[in-house]
């Protein structure tokens, strides 16, 4: 028996594409990508039941010339699993679009709060705690302090990468220089 | 006896969810009974499989009757006994903080006829992957449970729940595709999917498809599990979910991978071949976890980083791979489940009482519930690890189990786990002095002379003192609860005033709800299901403490049947030769 090369190479480009198409920010194409690398595992499973052969039905067949029924059955599964978490995620795709009016997958703003503070210690005296006029002036743990550094550093950044393009939805828009 | 009892975790839940759904408009109450009623079976059918099992040893049922290696089989040994007590009593605990909160809310419309439905889904998912005795049955019961997961996670639809809903739902397709396509690979090679057989089978392919396999499948629990490189999805997803889903999220659902862990480890791949990438793996959970708990300022993120860093224990325990190491991770296992739920039922308690869960805008909160206090208090120190809670004879068993393997790797991940256990109690003291310990200063706590008023709830709403009711006109027309719960009251809103005061533009979590109910809620008395069922939680856990000798005494059990495999093997074939 020969091995096809066929099934190997379709599988393969199939997981190639839904993993490229992953990758990206915007759902309906993460979601043509799970698609995609969902019907390439079926694939992937159908080769694993070995050589095509007769329909596995006795009297039909004799059990050498059969195909593996067990994979077809997997796959059957897996199939009905797909489709239930599609229409899932065309549900929330639109929901999504509903709320926002955008389907991309967005920053998590807790995340960039957290990553743009200063080092802090717990010991220390919250400003939050004091009077106005106690506070240390620009003290790090004030949130009006935080709010003018970010504000700042968002204005760093945007000068640093001027002019490059990016897929960051979250930073400003910033002015092109002028040649 | 265990045969009959094997399969009711699994349908029990799932006839429940159909039932649940039918009774699920018109009678919320009946709804309620039922989902209560059905997971306190399951719970008492669990126990009786745990006290069977540790008895009998392992036993397993094919379902429908099919000859073995062709039918489904469910097996129940020592190991996924124990955690099905543990998962149904996690899961009781809060669907009865659940039912708390939806009565306290009002909130018996939509969407919440789904959630008992979904929420007995999610366990007859879980049960089925503790028991499932074939590699294709496990990934049922993970897609199942995943379902289930997704709805429970995305409840109610709003924007951050949306947002969060899809990067934790991309990353389970991910993971599951890959688990798919392992299996196929495990077919292709050997022929079966039946863990039995292939505990015989895979030891007779050569070690680079072995190799393969292992990895493929490791990679697959592992992002479900959350261990280090594969767990940033979940600080990203689990803290904008209602407090009960968090909850059993963080409890049973990143378990569910580590059991799969344990399972394929243990049973298909007894060589060892990866235990050194594990413990990299477990040193870097460990480590960085807990270094992102420290950074965070919110309660729910704190815990989901504490969550992925305890992880790490586990991991480590697993990939000892001796029986010491292997009961140590197990009971680490038990503990976490309990503990970990307990916590984000309490940080749930929090939100409803200061408004939020950032450690900068709370205070005075053991003021404000002294009984709040002592719930978050006892399973934190739980958690950190202080003698004599079960967090500390847990991680000393995983530590004695380290340092008695004697290699030098292990010694560094002993270093390792003790210095994330002094980072956990940092993360959480932190907390635990912001959010309750410091005074709220907005407003100076009045005299707490009834306190007792205060916390004993509701009933003493309607009887204020006559006094007081007078002396506080202007308030009473606002909100009639905080005048008879006098300075009790005051510090109360006093916690919750220092919220929207210092709350920057983010904000406040509304919880699903109406802007008007989220203002008014947290001045009241905490609701006494609500407080109740976290309570009856945190007795849990302390008598794990209590219990730690017997329970240690199956793990140590459990752990030497994985080592052995031979039980497990032969419930399955019944003694005959594997074919």
């Amino acid at each position: 028996m020969t091995p096809t090369v066929v099934l190997p190479v379709i599988i393969g480009g199939l997981y190639a594409a839904g993993v490229y198409l992953l990758l990206d920010r915007s759902l309906t194409r993460v979601l043509l990508g799970f698609l995609l690398l969902g019907n390439a595992t079926n694939l992937l499973l159908l080769s694993a039941g070995g050589p095509a052969g007769l329909a596995p039905i006795l009297g039909y067949a004799e059990p050498e010339e059969m195909s593996d029924p067990l994979p077809q059955a997997l796959i059957l599964t897996a199939i009905v699993i797909t489709f239930g978490i599609a229409a899932f995620v065309l549900a929330l795709i639109y929901r999504s679009w509903r709320l926002v009016r955008q389907e991309v997958i967005e920053v998590d703003e807790e995340d960039r709060r957290v990553a743009r503070r200063s080092d802090t210690d717990a010991d220390d005296i919250d400003p939050d705690d004091l009077a106005p006029e106690d506070r240390p002036a620009m003290h790090a743990d004030t949130l009006a302090a935080d709010r003018e550094r970010d504000a700042g550093a968002e204005r760093g950044l945007a000068r640093q990468f001027s002019g490059v393009a990016s897929d960051d939805v979250d930073l400003p828009a910033t002015r092109r220089r002028k040649r | 006896m265990i045969r009959v009892l094997t399969p009711l975790p699994v349908l029990l839940p799932l006839l429940g969810a159909a039932a649940a759904l039918l009774v699920g408009g018109r009678h919320p109450r009946v709804q309620r009974t039922l989902s209560v009623v059905v997971l306190s079976t399951v719970l008492a059918v669990s126990v009786a499989l745990l006290l069977l099992a540790d008895a009998d040893g392992a036993d397993a049922i094919s379902v429908g009757a099919w000859p073995v290696p062709l039918g489904i089989v469910l097996v129940v040994d020592r190991l996924s006994a124990l955690m099905l007590v543990v998962a149904a009593t996690v899961a009781l605990g809060v669907l009865v903080f659940a039912v708390g909160q939806g009565a306290a809310d009002g909130d018996e419309e939509t969407p919440i006829s789904i959630f008992h439905p979904t929420f007995l889904v999610l366990i007859a998912g879980v049960a089925n992957a503790f028991l499932a005795g074939d590699l294709f049955n496990l990934y049922v019961g993970f897609e199942i449970l995943l379902t289930a997961s997704y709805v429970l996670l995305t409840l109610g639809g709003s924007a951050p729940r949306i947002r969060a809903g899809v990067t934790y739902i991309i990353v389970s397709l991910l993971s599951s595709l890959l688990f798919l396509a392992a299996i196929g690979l495990v077919y292709g090679a050997t022929g079966t999917v039946n863990l039995a057989q292939l505990a015989v089978r895979l030891q007779e392919l050569p070690e680079g498809t072995q190799l393969l396999l292992q990895a493929m499948l490791l990679i697959a629990f592992s992002i479900k599990a959350a261990v280090f490189p594969l767990s940033a999805w979940l600080p990203d997803s689990y803290p904008t979910a209602p407090a009960p889903v968090t909850a059993v999220f963080a409890g049973l659902l990143t378990k569910v991978g580590v059991y799969a862990i344990i399972r394929t480890q243990t049973l298909l791949f007894p060589g060892g071949a990866l235990d050194t990438v594990l413990m990299w793996a477990a040193l870097a959970t460990m480590l960085i976890g807990i270094l992102g708990a420290v950074a965070q300022t919110d309660i729910r993120r704190i815990l989901s980083f504490t969550l992925v860093s305890h992880i790490g224990y586990m991991v480590f325990g697993i990939s000892l791979a001796s029986q010491a190491g292997l009961a140590g991770a197990i009971f680490y296992v038990v503990h976490h489940i309990a503990i970990q739920t307990t916590l984000f039922l309490v940080a749930g308690l929090v939100e409803r009482q200061g408004g939020s869960t950032g450690v900068d805008r709370l205070g005075g909160l053991a003021a404000a519930s002294p009984v709040l206090a002592v719930l978050f208090f006892v399973p934190a120190m739980n958690l950190a690890g202080i003698p004599p809670f079960s967090g500390f004879i847990g991680k000393l068993g995983l530590l004695e189990a380290g340092v008695a393997d004697g290699g030098w790797l292990p010694i560094v991940l002993v270093a390792g786990g003790a210095v994330t256990s002094l980072l956990t109690l940092l993360a959480i003291s932190r907390v635990w002095n912001r959010a309750f310990w410091r005074l709220s200063t907005q407003s100076p706590v009045g005299d707490t002379d009834d306190a007792a008023a205060a916390d004993a709830g509701p009933e003493f709403v309607s009887g204020p003192p006559p006094g007081l009711a007078e002396q506080r006109e202007p308030a009473a027309e606002k909100d009639p609860v905080d005048t008879a719960a006098g300075g009790r009251a005051e510090a109360r809103r006093a916690a919750w005033e220092r919220h929207t005061a210092v709350a920057t533009a983010t904000a406040p979590p509304t919880d699903g709800l109406g802007e008007d109910a989220d203002r008014e809620r947290p001045l009241r008395p905490l609701p006494r299901v609500m407080v109740g069922s976290t309570a009856a939680m945190v007795v849990v856990t302390v008598s794990l403490t209590a219990l730690a000798g017997p329970l240690y005494q199956i793990t140590d059990r459990a752990a030497r049947d994985l080592l052995d495999r031979g039980p497990y093997i032969s419930s399955v074939f019944g003694g005959e030769d594997v074919p």
